[in-house]
């Protein structure tokens, strides 16, 4: 059971939690400019990093926010949480 | 009791409060403070268990948690029977009924025993290559022969009816094992300000301290043993800040210093009281981690170790001081280690006969007087002393005796001078050196490394916030573990307490610095550290070897059984392990995991690093299920929810069924009544009159906010704007990949308030992806969401007469001109507030009365008994089924699969064709959601009437089709419409809206059936009704 550190309420275990796949995916603003390709890379396409990963979480049985993490898939611990919209921050900063 | 086989004076049994218990039927004596091992011995009974596969009986090989051969079964009732319990660990109590296992018809006379006399043709790996032919043997004959000898002790078959409780902890320090090294550093990180959890897994704590001769204790911190343990222990339970757990196992370490630990708190108990919970399941959070996990005796790998009175020597140490019990009169010891020296000569005080020492090592004679000599020759020095021979250099060839040991023959190593000499001893006590203890610490991820001068794996680099002290890391000798403890135990405060720290998060701290051992030491018999690594693998054989080296003895795994496995081309240990099964009994290989590795890498003539070691995995010892479980069982296993409007139901006699979490009526049998004729009259009775149905398990949510119509329109796939305030609308959700996720009917109740309703299993999911857009995707939009869904009570009335229903009950007009189909209002039902929708999922005039939950009974009986003289009828989810299918109304996730458009369901004429975008609009027009052909919900009408079809059932282009043939789509809906009298059913058919009319088959149980395409409207296709 992870132990995860929401930025609205601080450090809480993992059963409070729901992951929501990749961060920083943005939907296209425009969908009907797409093309085919875009459109399927937006929808599927996703990476599946060894090492630090930007990952979405939901604080659903807590205050319910989207927020971002950067995790380490090989250790699974948290480098860095940060609220939705706030930029990616540099791995060796948030240590 | 043998009061030959008992001490005259000392251990840690209350010789003032002896206690009666039963093994195999048998009664004994034993006293308060025995384990169920000690005192079968103190009785004279040495065979306690037959192995697993050979079934040759064996005694004990330990004193404690690493026992792999005493597994025993404990009975207290018929309920309360506990298999494959160490009996090394089983407290005694007064009337204590313990069986032995793996037998029959007695432990002395076991039939199984004939696979000893068959192990030349069961070798490892024997049921991968016998069993194979005939096929047919395999059912009639195998596999029941199989089950039959399969698995260790039976389960009980009666419900458990104890109870287990839950707790989560959290602490600043969690100290795991209270030998000397994990009590002071309990004792340093308290002192150091941090709240501690101290647990172990014995009765009481002491580790290593409880086998040590009291009269003859060596010191620490410059006091006798005993003393300094009662001292830790006074010091540690008066402090506000430390909690000790006592038979508490840490079993598992779980990711960010998640420590599981299994506390028995009435197992040691003659009679336990019914309101305390049997185990205790501790979760604990600590921000730092110090394991003192000790370190585990390994058994030396000789022909013939597995006779009963063949034990560990330190097992040997324990029965001694500890309980008081003499395991033997005349001894051999066999050791690769200085400790085995300190038993000798214990047992040798005691009075039991030691026939010789035979050290595996070759030990150059000490130097002339004590000084200059080391430790080993010191010892060596003491046992001669003390009139018992020493053989160095030394292997075991044999041993003899049936149910217990009755001689050893020591030979020199091969090569060398001498002859072989057997010794007449009922105890043969072997150490092979000590084995840290690193399950924890690698369960944690952490590293561990090879010692070559320790000859063991020990902890490298840290993945959590966790350390070692003690001997699980190599620090043997009793003062330095005590000193290595306390460092632990403060560097463990400081950085638990480290105010520049944020939180429990874990990141790994620097390498811990190797161990320090003292130069010299504090007491004549613990003249030095005993000489670390002792003998790993099989010892090496010489003449006349004969017999099994077992290597595991509770899986029966002998050197054999290894190197067969590598002739037959096995070589990755992980491999070898599962082929054998080397390790993988219920002990997890605690005594035998490292041998097997020596002899894999010797046989492989490679390093043993480089053989890598098997997994750590948890549980450390096994954990029973109620544990794991705790109060989530029975009525508690999953959450209940019930409507407001439950109980009505109950006392209507609704029968109920399952939705989710949820309990919904089903249908409201009368007397006699069988679903289908329940049904049957529900629906008739809502077309004829009118049905009263509980519609509050339909999810809701409330949005709201300046930019609510913004957001249903980016959300949902219909066109917000054009509907008016006081209206309804049926809803359609996408997903972004353009399939549908969810449906219902939302009501504008305001400009900038809508009341969305989801499907009564989607109402989670449609909250959790609204705030996702919401909160990441559109996060300018001013709007709040709010699940209602347990705020409203929702009573459906649907039928022609419902209006009269109504009618007298609300303060409103509810004509078709002020109030038509799809209406929205507000008003008051019975003087309560009310949401009114004019909305039908029968087809017929119908209302959904939403009031506030704490009013749906009074108002639902209000409309009941206002609906007696149109003859109401309370009708369930299976009605309302048949009802919206004859409408061809889909329920998502039944008609839908999470791969079906709306096109494919038919439901486009909902999309709102001008918007610029919404969720899934983009993929809408994918290539493969326009090709041709797709699945197209579709009603089937069986050409026999008397036939209905069954859900799921493929839909096929011809009669007969055989596999392999793609079929054309599957059923989804199917019922008897009593309305109607035929069967109706709604299926997703290839290219289905093409085929209508034509005739298809449908795959039955017997046979296929022929069925007619149709559209998927049967009853009052033009709508009539519903506008009514």
């Amino acid at each position: 059971m992870l132990l995860i550190n929401c930025p609205w309420c601080g450090e809480r275990p993992e059963p409070e939690f729901v992951h929501g796949g990749q961060a920083h995916v943005a939907r296209p603003t425009d969908p009907s400019a797409t093309d085919a390709q875009q459109w399927a890379e937006f929808l599927y396409l996703r990476d599946n990093t060894r090492g630090v990963y930007a990952e979405r979480w939901r604080h659903s049985h807590g205050c319910g926010r989207f927020f971002n993490a950067l995790r380490d898939t090989t250790t699974d611990h948290f480098i860095a949480t940060y609220k939705a919209g706030e930029p990616r921050p540099a791995p060796e900063a948030a240590r | 009791m043998n009061e030959g086989l008992r001490t005259h004076s000392g251990g840690r049994i209350d010789r003032s409060q002896p206690l009666r218990f039963s093994f195999d039927g048998r009664s004994y004596t034993g006293f308060a403070g025995d384990t169920l091992a000690s005192a079968l011995l103190a009785n004279g009974v040495h065979l306690l268990g037959r192995s697993f596969k050979y079934h040759r009986p064996r005694g004990l090989l330990g004193a404690g948690v690493e026992e792999p051969n005493a597994l025993v079964t404990v009975r207290r009732d018929a309920a309360r029977i506990t298999p494959n319990l160490r009996a090394t660990q089983v407290e005694l109590y007064e009337g204590l009924d313990a069986c032995s296992q793996n037998r029959w018809p007695s432990l002395a006379f076991d039939l199984g025993a004939v696979n000893d006399l068959l192990a030349p043709f069961i070798p490892a790996g024997f049921y991968y290559k016998t069993f194979m032919w005939p096929r047919s043997a395999w059912h009639r004959l195998y596999e029941p022969r199989i089950r039959a000898s399969a698995g260790l002790g039976r389960s009980p078959t009666l419900a458990d009816p104890d109870h287990y409780a839950p707790r989560h902890a959290h602490c600043d320090v969690l100290v795991v094992g209270a030998g000397p090294a994990g009590l002071a550093a309990a004792q340093a990180a308290a002192t150091a300000g941090a709240r501690v959890v101290l647990c172990d897994e014995q009765n009481e704590p002491g580790g290593s301290l409880l086998a040590d001769d009291p009269r003859h204790a060596p010191l620490v911190d410059g006091q006798p043993g005993p003393s300094w343990q009662a001292g830790m222990l006074a010091s540690l339970a008066a402090h506000p800040r430390v909690t000790v757990l006592a038979r508490a196992t840490a079993y598992a370490f779980f990711p960010h210093n998640l420590l599981g630990i299994n506390q028995r708190l009435t197992d040691h108990l003659a009679r336990p009281r019914k309101d305390t919970p049997r185990e205790r399941q501790w979760l604990v959070r600590a921000r730092e981690v110090v394991l003192a996990t000790g370190a585990i005796e390994r058994p030396l790998v000789f022909p013939g170790n597995d006779r009963p009175g063949v034990m560990l020597a330190g097992a040997a140490r324990t029965l001694l001081n500890r309980y008081g019990v003499l395991p033997g009169t005349r001894a051999v010891l066999v050791t690769a280690d200085d400790s085995a020296y300190e038993a000798a000569i214990e047992l040798q005080r005691a009075g039991v006969f030691v026939a010789a020492i035979a050290d595996t090592r070759a030990i150059s004679d000490p130097p002339p007087g004590v000084a200059g000599a080391n430790a080993t020759q010191l010892w060596m020095h003491a046992a001669q002393r003390a009139g018992i021979p020493v053989l160095t250099h030394a292997t075991v060839t044999g041993t003899t005796g049936r149910r217990r040991v009755n001689s050893v023959t020591l030979a020199r190593h091969s090569g060398l001078a001498g002859s072989s000499v057997t010794h007449p001893c009922d105890l043969v006590l072997m150490s092979g050196g000590f084995t840290p203890s690193v399950h924890l610490y690698s369960q944690s991820r952490s590293k561990l490394t090879w010692s070559e001068s320790q000859q063991a794996f020990l902890p490298g680099a840290p993945a959590e916030r966790v350390r070692c002290a003690g001997a699980c890391r190599g620090v043997a000798d009793l003062a330095a573990a005590a000193s290595d403890g306390a460092a632990a135990g403060a560097a463990a405060a400081q950085a638990a307490l480290d105010p520049a720290r944020i939180g429990v998060q874990p990141r790994a701290p620097a390498t811990p610095p190797p161990p320090v051992l003292p130069p010299h030491a504090n007491h004549a018999a613990h003249a030095a550290t005993p000489q670390a690594g002792g003998f790993i693998g099989a010892l090496p054989r010489a003449g006349t070897a004969r017999g099994r080296a077992f290597v595991d003895w509770q899986n029966d795994v002998t050197v054999k059984d290894l190197a067969l496995a590598m002739r037959e081309g096995f070589r990755s240990i992980e491999h070898i392990k599962r082929y054998t099964t080397t390790g993988m009994a219920t002990d997890q290989g605690k005594t035998s995991n490292l041998n097997a590795l020596a002899v894999v890498a010797r046989a492989q003539g490679r390093a043993i690093p480089e053989v890598g070691f098997t997994t750590f995995r948890m549980p450390y010892t096994p954990v029973s299920f109620g544990s794991f479980a705790g109060p989530a069982r029975g009525a508690l296993f999953d959450p209940v929810r019930t409507t407001p409007m439950h109980d009505w139901a109950a006392a209507q006699g609704a029968v109920f069924e399952d939705v989710g979490l949820w309990k919904r009526a089903r249908y409201f049998p009368l007397d006699g009544e069988d679903m289908h004729a329940a049904v049957a009259r529900e629906c008739k009775a809502v077309r004829a009159g009118c049905g009263l149905f509980d519609a509050s398990t339909l999810g809701k949510i409330e949005v709201v906010g300046r930019d609510a119509v913004e957001f249903m329109n980016r959300l949902y796939v219909n066109n917000w704007s054009s509907l008016a305030a006081g209206r309804c609308r049926y809803g359609i959700l996408l997903r972004d990949d353009g399939y549908v996720y969810d449906d219902g009917v939302v009501a504008r109740m305001a400009p900038d308030v809508f009341h969305v309703t989801t499907t009564t299993g989607g109402a989670p999911r449609v909250l959790a992806l609204m705030e996702d857009y919401l909160q990441t995707e559109w996060p300018q939009l001013s709007v709040w969401l709010t699940s209602t869904t347990e705020q409203w009570a929702v009573i459906a009335v649907q039928g022609p007469k419902a209006r009269e229903v109504l009618a007298p009950l609300v303060d409103m007009d509810l004509g078709a001109a002020v109030l038509p189909h799809m209406s929205a209002v507000t008003g008051s039902i019975c003087g309560v507030p009310m949401r009114l929708f004019r909305v039908s999922f029968t087809g017929e005039l119908g209302f959904e009365v939403n009031v506030p939950a704490d009013y749906g009974p009074a108002v639902l009986q209000a409309i009941h008994a206002s609906g007696q003289p149109h003859g109401i009828t309370a009708y369930g989810t299976e009605t309302m089924h048949v009802l919206r299918a004859e409408k061809g109304y889909v329920i998502v996730g039944q008609d839908t699969d999470g791969t079906v458009t709306p096109d494919d369901a038919g439901l486009s004429w909902a999309i709102g064709k001008n918007k610029p975008d919404f969720v899934g609009k983009r993929s809408l027009s994918r290539a493969a959601l326009v090709a041709p052909h797709r699945r197209q919900l579709v009603g089937l009408r069986t050409r026999d009437p008397a036939v209905v079809l069954e859900e799921g059932a493929q839909v096929m282009e011809r009669a007969g089709a055989r596999p392999p043939t793609r079929p054309l789509g599957h059923v989804t809906s199917s019922y008897h419409s009593a309305v109607l009298g035929h069967p109706i059913a709604l299926a997703l058919v290839a290219g289905g809206r093409d085929r209508m009319g034509k005739t298809l088959y449908v795959a039955g149980a017997r046979g296929d059936v022929e069925v007619e395409v149709t559209g998927t409207v049967f009853y009052d296709p033009t709508g009539a009704r519903l506008n009514g």
